[in-house]
């Protein structure tokens, strides 16, 4: 058995997960979501990240961006480093795409705010 | 001079959210801010988990912030910038105010006012730390400005001291951005955060949590070089003996927020010295008439999404304020809470939807929140747990209840188990 604090919402359940014959069974949850979060967890983990890339503009040296959505767990250092390969040298607005399709984990990194398109008006 | 129905002093979320209800409830409202742009902290809160209440959605703070900020524009509400509040007095219609900005001093004039200045950072300074004054002592907050808005990063190998969550976030966020941090320290024997960010930013990256243990001593001449590690006894004192020194070159604090009403109290406005905001009632105007607050200048909030509807509630009631007789009645607050807002009922206020916050003192289990009025419990809500770090939302219909001005309102939790 295993005993984990859900994430999904800020209410953090404490979950018990029990292995059954063909799959989890889930306790302590109050909602779905936290059942799916914590089968999630025993196959294959997965997070959000969310970070900065370079820009050329002094003002604003880095943009916020996240995954549009989850990726593995185990390659959220991977991801990390293709974002940090990127310097921005146009204005994009909150939502644009920065990277498709990231390492083929199919998420795309999305910019999280207007703050270049402020600049350029 | 410029005449107000209301005026606003912070953009952040809830001057922002307070801004609009305002507005939309007719009053010609003007926001000031001290910071080029508007959003306050969320700006730098690159994080998500913003609006999880409020749009079952997982925004950045950017996201959530610029959400409101185009609502903001779109109604055309009237901002200003760059712009200092630096005195405020009663008039006899309402409030003056000065404000200081590039294009000089000027003077305003509102009916009402909404305090939306937010909380700050507990400092160094203020929890006593000994040793040298080197380059390297930073707040959570000013990691996290160095980090997120100026692409600067300020350690590359570093100790976090107190469990609150910007310090777990921080941790993270530094450690996706390749510094190592040796661990958080918390002098408590619980955490201050929320139980998700020690999970998602704690165990997610190995970084290792120490309850009960605290720095003692900073290092260095010029940058830091080491800090002295201690473990501390339940009255949170350092036991002799148990020292250690890690070499780093950054102490990062995250050892909680404090209100931020130093305007608040030029006016006179009386301080709750637990949640170390005004004294509100439910319409979360304070003691002096036409002064109301919201966000965290009210009291801290872990979550935005209360934030926002603190500040629309003060947004709402502002723009309808007009002078009356109050009637007023505390709301105690019993020893197993923390504290609770409001803590005052106006009787001649409407308060069929009143909102209650509040936070246990310590970590419970298999809980019942009560509500007793002159003797009777009037309402009970089951909790499986309570946390201090997370706060919990109600809301009562005080309308029901027979309230005379000799009424006395009292919260209590009622515990089945201690954890």
């Amino acid at each position: 058995m295993r005993e984990l604090v859900c994430i999904v919402c800020p209410k953090g359940c404490t979950m018990h997960i029990e292995q059954e014959n063909d799959g989890y069974k889930v306790s302590g949850n109050t909602c779905k979501r936290g059942a799916q979060f914590a089968i999630s967890e025993m196959t294959e983990p997965k997070r959000t990240i969310c970070t900065t890339v370079r820009t050329v503009f002094p003002q604003t040296p880095v943009l916020p961006v996240r995954v549009s959505a989850e990726i593995p767990k185990d390659k959220i250092f991977d991801v990390m480093h293709e974002i940090n390969s990127v310097v921005l040298e146009k204005p994009v607005s909150r939502g644009d795409v920065i990277l498709k399709n990231v390492l083929n984990l199919g998420a795309d990194i999305i910019a999280t705010s207007d703050l270049l398109r402020q600049i350029e008006t | 001079m410029q005449n107000y129905d209301v005026l606003v002093i912070g953009g952040g979320p809830a001057g922002l959210a307070a801004a609009i209800a305002a507005h939309k409830n007719g009053a010609k409202t003007l926001l000031v801010e001290r910071e080029a742009r508007l959003g306050g902290i969320l700006k730098q809160c690159i994080h998500d988990g913003f609006g999880l209440v409020r749009f079952q959605e997982k925004l950045s703070g950017p996201e959530y912030a610029e959400r409101f900020i185009e609502e903001f524009r779109k109604q055309k509400i009237e901002a200003k910038t760059l712009t200092f509040v630096t005195r405020l007095e009663k008039t006899e219609n309402g409030f003056s105010a000065v404000l200081v900005n590039r294009s000089g001093v000027e003077t305003v004039t509102a009916a009402a006012l909404i305090l939306a200045t937010g909380c700050r950072e507990r400092t160094a300074k203020q929890v006593n730390i000994h040793g040298t004054r080197p380059a390297g002592v930073f707040t959570a907050g000013t990691a996290q400005h160095f980090t997120n808005l100026l692409g600067e990063l300020p350690t590359k190998k570093c100790v976090i001291l107190g469990s609150g969550d910007i310090g777990l976030i921080m941790a993270r966020r530094l450690t996706l951005e390749g510094a190592q941090v040796l661990g958080v320290y918390e002098a408590k024997s619980t955490p201050s955060g929320l139980t998700r960010n020690i999970h998602q930013c704690l165990h997610d990256y190995d970084i290792p949590l120490y309850l009960s243990h605290t720095v003692t001593r900073v290092f260095g001449a010029d940058r830091l070089t080491a800090v002295e590690i201690t473990k501390v006894d339940e009255k949170m004192q350092p036991i002799a003996g148990t020292e250690q020194i890690l070499e780093c070159d950054a102490l990062i604090l995250s050892v909680g927020l404090i209100p931020e009403n130093e305007l608040a109290e030029t006016l006179g406005v009386q301080l709750d010295p637990r949640t170390k905001g005004p004294v509100c009632n439910a319409q979360l105007m304070t003691s002096s008439d036409g002064v109301f607050s919201c966000g965290n200048a009210l009291h801290v909030n872990d979550l935005v999404d209360y934030v926002s509807e603190s500040g629309e509630i003060a947004g709402e009631n502002a723009a309808k304020y007009v002078k009356t007789i109050r009637k007023e009645i505390p709301i105690k607050a019993g020893e197993r809470l923390l504290y609770a807002v409001p803590q005052k009922l106006n009787l001649n206020s409407n308060n069929q939807q009143t909102i209650l916050y509040f936070r246990s003192r310590d970590i419970l289990d298999g809980c019942v929140f009560k509500i007793i009025i002159d003797g009777q419990e009037v309402f009970s809500k089951k909790y499986p747990f309570l946390r201090p770090p997370e706060m919990e939302k109600l809301t009562v219909d005080f309308s029901k209840y027979q309230l005379s001005e000799n009424s006395e309102i009292q919260l209590d939790i009622e515990v089945k188990s201690h954890a």
